[in-house]
C-alpha cells in the first residue's frame, strides 16, 4: 500500500501530464502489453484518478492518430489493443512464412454450436450435427483457447458443458457474444451458396 | 421409383415451392465419377441430405421421401463401394428415412389430416435439417470473420520473454551471509595452532564429487562445524570458484531461504577433467 502511495506522489496523476500526453502514455501501455488492456487496468495506473470519460476520449484520439497506419487501435472483449490492419496481413504472413492453421468444417461447426447455444454438452453438438464429435475437435478448440469447460450438466453421466472464452471474442474482434452475426432462419429454403453457387 | 406420396401424379419428379416438376432439372444428373469426389466431403448424414435437397431443388418443407431415400441410399451404397469407412450415423439415418417413408404410406384419418403439421412424420427430420443448415451457414460466417493470426496480428513490443526476475545482490548481502555462516561456527574455547594446508582446488573437487548423480545439496550441509573456520572459508571460496567457472547452479527462491546447489547442465565427472 505504501509503495502504491509513493507512486502517486511522484506524479502519476493524470492532471500532472502535459496536454495531449495522456494518449502517449496510453500508446506506451498498450504496446508494451501482450494482452488487451482493460479500462480498469489503465485507470489503476493512475490510481483511479482518471475518469472513464477522459480515458475514452483519449483512446479515441489515439485511434484517430493511427488512422492511416498499418496498425489500428481496437476494443475487444478483454480491453484495448493495437493490431495489424487486415489488408496488410498478407505481407506480414509472407515475411514470417507461416501459414495460419485452417480449421475443418467439423471444427468450425462445433465452435459455432458452442458459440450460439452455450453452454452445451458434446451430446448437444452431436444432436445438431448428426455425427459424433471427436475428442480431437474439442482439443483443437481448447488448445486454441476458444472454448473451455464450464462444469457439468446435472443429468446422469454428468456430461461436461462447454462455453466460449473471452479469447474467442478477442480473436474475432468482438466485444461480446451478442456481436456475433444473428443466426439466419433459412425458412424452407435450402439453396446453393449464393456467393459461388456451390452445393457443399 | 414412383412418387408414393402423390400417387395421383406418378410422373412428377419433385415439388418445387408448390410447383410440380415433371421433367428432370438440368442440375439433376450427377455423373458417377463426380460422386466419388464429394463422398468424403460430407460432414455426416444431415450434411449429405442437405446436399441432395440443394442438388435436386427439393422443398425442405415438402420433401418427397421416396425420392430422397432413394438418392440417399445411392450415395451410401457408393460410399461403401468406394470402401469409405461409413460412420454408423449414416446407417441410422437410412433406417430413419425408410421409417418415415413407410409411415407416410399409412392411410391417415380425417382428424389427423386436420393437424397435418403436427403429425407429419417428416417434421422432426425437417426440423433437424433446418437447424443444421442454420449452423452450417453460421459456421461459414464465423469462418469468414477476420480472425487473429490469419487475417490480422496483435501488435505489441516484443519484450524479453518473462522469466523469474533475478534478485539483485549487494556486497552487504554477501557480508551478511558470511556473518551468518560465522555464527554457526562454535567458537572453540582453546585455539589449536596446528597449521593445516587447505586447498580450495581440492575442496572444489570434493563438492563436485558430492554433487554427482543429479543431486541437490543445501549449502550449509557442505560445512561440517567440527572442522573449524578455515574449512568453512575454503568451502565457501570453493563454491564461489565453481560458480564462477559455471560448474555449479546455485538457487535461492527468496532472500534468506536455503541455498541449493547442483551441477550445472552437462557437467559430469568426465566433463570436469
Amino acid at each position: 500500500m505504501a509503495e502504491h502511495d509513493d507512486a502517486l506522489t511522484i506524479g502519476l496523476k493524470p492532471g500532472e501530464l502535459k496536454p495531449g500526453e495522456l494518449k502517449i502514455v496510453l500508446e506506451t501501455l498498450l504496446f508494451t502489453s501482450t494482452v488487451p488492456v482493460s479500462l480498469n487496468a489503465i485507470r489503476a495506473v493512475f490510481g483511479d484518478d482518471l475518469s472513464v470519460e477522459v480515458l475514452r476520449r483519449s483512446l479515441s484520439e489515439l485511434g484517430e492518430d493511427w488512422r492511416n497506419r498499418g496498425l489500428e487501435l481496437t476494443a475487444v472483449a478483454e480491453g484495448w489493443r493495437f493490431q495489424t490492419r487486415t489488408q496488410y496481413q498478407p505481407y506480414v504472413r509472407r515475411l514470417s512464412r507461416e501459414s495460419p492453421p485452417k480449421y475443418s468444417r467439423a471444427v468450425m461447426e462445433t465452435l459455432t454450436i458452442i458459440a450460439y447455444k452455450q453452454p452445451v454438452t458434446r451430446g448437444d453438438i452431436e444432436e445438431i450435427r448428426g455425427v459424433g464429435v471427436s475428442t480431437q475437435i474439442i482439443r483443437t478448440l481448447e488448445q486454441r483457447g476458444w472454448i473451455q469447460n464450464s462444469g457439468h450438466r446435472n443429468v446422469p453421466g454428468r456430461p461436461a458443458l462447454y462455453v466460449t472464452t473471452p479469447q474467442f471474442l478477442n480473436d474475432l474482434n468482438l466485444r461480446s457474444i451478442s456481436e456475433l452475426p444473428p443466426l439466419v432462419d433459412s425458412g424452407s429454403r435450402i439453396l446453393p451458396n449464393p456467393a459461388n453457387g456451390e452445393l457443399l | 421409383m414412383n412418387d408414393t406420396v402423390n400417387p395421383a401424379a406418378p410422373t412428377m419428379l419433385a415439388m418445387v415451392r408448390g410447383l410440380a416438376m415433371t421433367e428432370m432439372p438440368a442440375g439433376l444428373y450427377i455423373p458417377p465419377d463426380a460422386l466419388a469426389v464429394y463422398l468424403t466431403a460430407f460432414e455426416g448424414p444431415l450434411d449429405l441430405l442437405l446436399y441432395l435437397i440443394r442438388r435436386h431443388h427439393l422443398d425442405v418443407l415438402d420433401i418427397q421421401m421416396a425420392e430422397l431415400t432413394r438418392q440417399y441410399m445411392e450415395y451410401v451404397t457408393a460410399m461403401r463401394r468406394h470402401k469409405l469407412e461409413l460412420a454408423a450415423e449414416y446407417m441410422l439415418m437410412a433406417v430413419w428415412l425408410i421409417e418415415i417413408k413407410s409411415r407416410m404410406l399409412l392411410p391417415r384419418t380425417e382428424t389427423e389430416e386436420e393437424t397435418d403439421q403436427d403429425n407429419d412424420p417428416r417434421a422432426d427430420l425437417v426440423r433437424r435439417l433446418l437447424e443444421y443448415e442454420q449452423i452450417r451457414q453460421a459456421a461459414q460466417a464465423i469462418d469468414d470473420m477476420p480472425r487473429c493470426g490469419r487475417d490480422y496480428a496483435v501488435a505489441y513490443v516484443d519484450d524479453e520473454p518473462e522469466e523469474m526476475p533475478l534478485p539483485g545482490i549487494r556486497i552487504e548481502d554477501l557480508l551478511r551471509a558470511w556473518e551468518e555462516l560465522k555464527t554457526r561456527i562454535p567458537v572453540p574455547a582453546a585455539h589449536s595452532l596446528a597449521r593445516k594446508t587447505l586447498s580450495v582446488r581440492s575442496a572444489m573437487e570434493q563438492i563436485l564429487h558430492s554433487l554427482q548423480g543429479d543431486l541437490f545439496i543445501e549449502f550449509t550441509t557442505l560445512i561440517a562445524p567440527e572442522q573449524g573456520l578455515a574449512h568453512r572459508v575454503v568451502k565457501f571460496l570453493a563454491v564461489l570458484e565453481l560458480a564462477r567457472e559455471q560448474k555449479l547452479e546455485i538457487m535461492q527462491n527468496q532472500p534468506f531461504a536455503p541455498i541449493y546447489m547442483r551441477l550445472a547442465n552437462g557437467n559430469t565427472t568426465d566433463g570436469r577433467a
